[in-house]
């Protein structure tokens, strides 16, 4: 599995009231979510993002509510992966839960900047930058992770 | 093999003799919870999967916290939705209006966690039962709708941080000021992925008031939970409460810690975290004159008994500042009840505060006390992140509920042991 898309380049501790703010909690509609991802971080998030397209955070992304809204929201906007020097946990887990693809890559988030056009392998965990030529090794994720990942999400796997 | 605290807790559920940091689990849960928000995602899940029925009605606990009384039609259909869910599959612990409180002082409040227990909620703020010698987690919503199904959830066994107790706090410093100071001083990421286990010869003076607010922003420190050391304190708390058996999990004396950090409650001093992380931690004498436009006193962390005790203690015979808008929510309606009997109510209408029923609502920006642009807020919540409570140009500062009553009184951010001892941390 392969994603390809140009990288949009926030910082540390993007929290999950950023990705989607509480005043449209009132809703769980995937669509609904995309149409408010980021807004209270990059307003114009929705006009810039093309399908394929990555995020990449710097450290403790995903931080704050436990909100599954915030991982719904960037997966319907189109995004294809998520990239951060580090994930807060819950959003890692429900990131993994709702088939969202994200990479914890400390290198990759500091070097790759807003607008490189990146190539991610998932299987290698190699995240390609074509802008700048370079390559980054992400941490592949645990046998037990990849199997709730390539089932389809946690409930596809509980159902064998 | 040495464990810790919340490692034995993990391995009795998982069934396995001892478990090591970063080992993958499957525990039993003793409790799954969900509120108005995150579990309308979490039916819908339940549904898709096709499950038929959830493991045990008794050990499903649903809140209506967030957005109740309705705020508007949306939240009103997701309230129906939980409501509709209960009723089908007869969930005991269901709480609707009239007798809902705020999901993480209501819990305790019922005796719905108890030490040595396996908890799991779709709220962050799950990680407050740790205050009873639980162990206990914010998921999502995805994994509320497995752990209703089978009664499980997955796990990565933590590390830990020992945070090690000494002394006792002085008159006007709380919990709150303890945990505001400690992630001042390890970061909002200083905790990542692992638990914060406090003890040590200073526990004994905490209350468990004090330690269900601290428990509660161990997850702004990262951490994926807090737990406090089992003693009279708690059984104390837990007795009338919680009649099944209790087993309580000690630390190995020679556990391995990642970190142990030594925390002198004496030297802890009133602290307010500044926009827009909670780990800017500053006390009185790095705070110059901050206005405030409003003071929120409630929330999941600081609406218990003892936070509108501290609240009243100080508005008592005294007034909101003119400008400053205070709102004052207990959070249960035991404390709410019981905080009427006492006369707290009184005291507040009295000192011009508005006075709500529960709900998590200023909080998280969902209703009841938005910000507009420039406005700033001190509150007793756990987040001061951008456009946390509302316009993305407000500000939140986070403090205990006696320096929200002292600004609220001052106009400014204001120590309160300058209304009480005439001292001034400032100065």
């Amino acid at each position: 599995m392969k994603a390809n898309g140009f990288a949009h380049k926030y910082g540390d501790n993007v929290d999950t009231d950023v990705i989607i703010p509480a005043r449209y909690l009132n809703t769980s509609d995937p669509q609904e979510l995309a149409a408010h991802c980021m807004e209270d971080i990059d307003p114009d998030f929705r006009k810039k993002i093309a399908p394929g397209d990555l995020i990449v955070g710097g450290m403790n992304f995903g931080c704050g509510s436990s909100r599954e809204h915030a991982p719904i929201a960037i997966k319907a906007s189109g995004v294809s992966c998520v990239i951060a020097g580090s994930f807060a946990r819950i959003f890692y887990r429900n990131a993994i839960n709702i088939g969202l693809a994200i990479l914890e890559c400390p290198e990759a988030s500091g070097k790759i900047q807003d607008g490189d056009e990146l190539e991610v392998d998932f299987d290698s965990g190699v995240i390609c930058n074509r802008t700048r030529g370079e390559s980054y090794q992400a941490e592949p994720f645990p046998a037990f992770i990849k199997e709730i990942i390539e089932k389809g999400g946690l409930l596809a796997s509980l159902r064998g | 093999m040495a464990m810790t605290m919340t490692q034995k807790i993990l391995a009795a559920h998982a069934g396995l003799p001892a478990v090591r940091a970063g080992q993958l689990i499957r525990a039993k849960l003793d409790m799954v919870l969900g509120n108005d928000i995150t579990s309308p995602v979490a039916i819908r899940e339940f549904d898709k999967a096709g499950f038929s029925d959830v493991f045990d009605r008794e050990k499903i606990a649903i809140v209506l916290d967030h957005f109740v009384p309705n705020k508007d039609i949306k939240a009103a259909e997701q309230c129906a939705q939980c409501r509709a869910f209960a009723k089908r599959f007869d969930v005991k612990n269901y709480f609707d209006v009239g007798e809902m409180g705020i999901e993480h002082a209501l819990l305790p409040e019922k005796g719905l966690a108890a030490p040595g227990e396996c908890i799991i909620g779709a709220d962050s703020h799950t990680c407050t039962y740790g205050a009873l010698g639980a162990f206990s987690t914010g998921v999502g919503s995805t994994d509320m709708a497995a752990a209703m199904a089978t009664g499980e959830a997955w796990f990565k066994v933590p590390p830990a941080i020992r945070v090690e107790l000494t002394g006792k706090l002085q008159p006007y410093v709380s919990g709150k000021d303890v945990i505001l100071h400690l992630i001042g001083q390890i970061g909002v990421d200083g905790a990542l992925y692992k638990s914060l286990e406090f003890g040590g010869p200073g526990l004994s003076s905490l209350s468990i008031d004090d330690r269900l607010c601290i428990a509660n922003m161990a997850v702004e420190a990262g951490a994926k939970n807090g737990i406090f050391e089992v003693d009279e304190v708690t059984m104390d708390y837990i007795r009338g409460r919680v009649s099944r058996t209790v087993s309580v999990c000690t630390a190995d004396a020679d556990a391995a810690y990642d970190q142990v950090i030594h925390l002198d409650l004496s030297a802890i001093e009133p602290t307010v975290a500044f926009p827009h992380l909670p780990e800017n931690a500053r006390t009185f004498a790095e705070i110059g004159e901050v206005p405030i436009d409003q003071a929120v006193i409630g929330s999941c962390t600081n609406g218990r008994l003892s936070d509108m005790a501290a609240a009243a203690e100080i508005l008592k015979g005294r007034h909101v500042a003119k400008g400053v808008r205070a709102i004052i929510i207990p959070a249960t309606q035991a404390i709410y009840r019981e905080a009427m009997k006492r006369g707290y109510l009184e005291t507040f209408l009295d000192a011009g505060c508005a006075v709500s029923t529960p709900t998590c609502g200023p909080c998280l920006g969902g209703y009841m006390g938005i910000l507009a642009a420039g406005e700033r807020c001190v509150a007793t919540t756990n987040r001061n992140f951008v456009g946390r409570m509302g316009h993305v140009e407000s500000e939140v500062y986070l403090a205990s509920p006696a320096v929200a009553a002292a600004s609220a009184v001052m106009g400014r951010l204001a120590d309160p042991r300058i209304l009480m001892e005439g001292k001034d941390g400032s100065k």
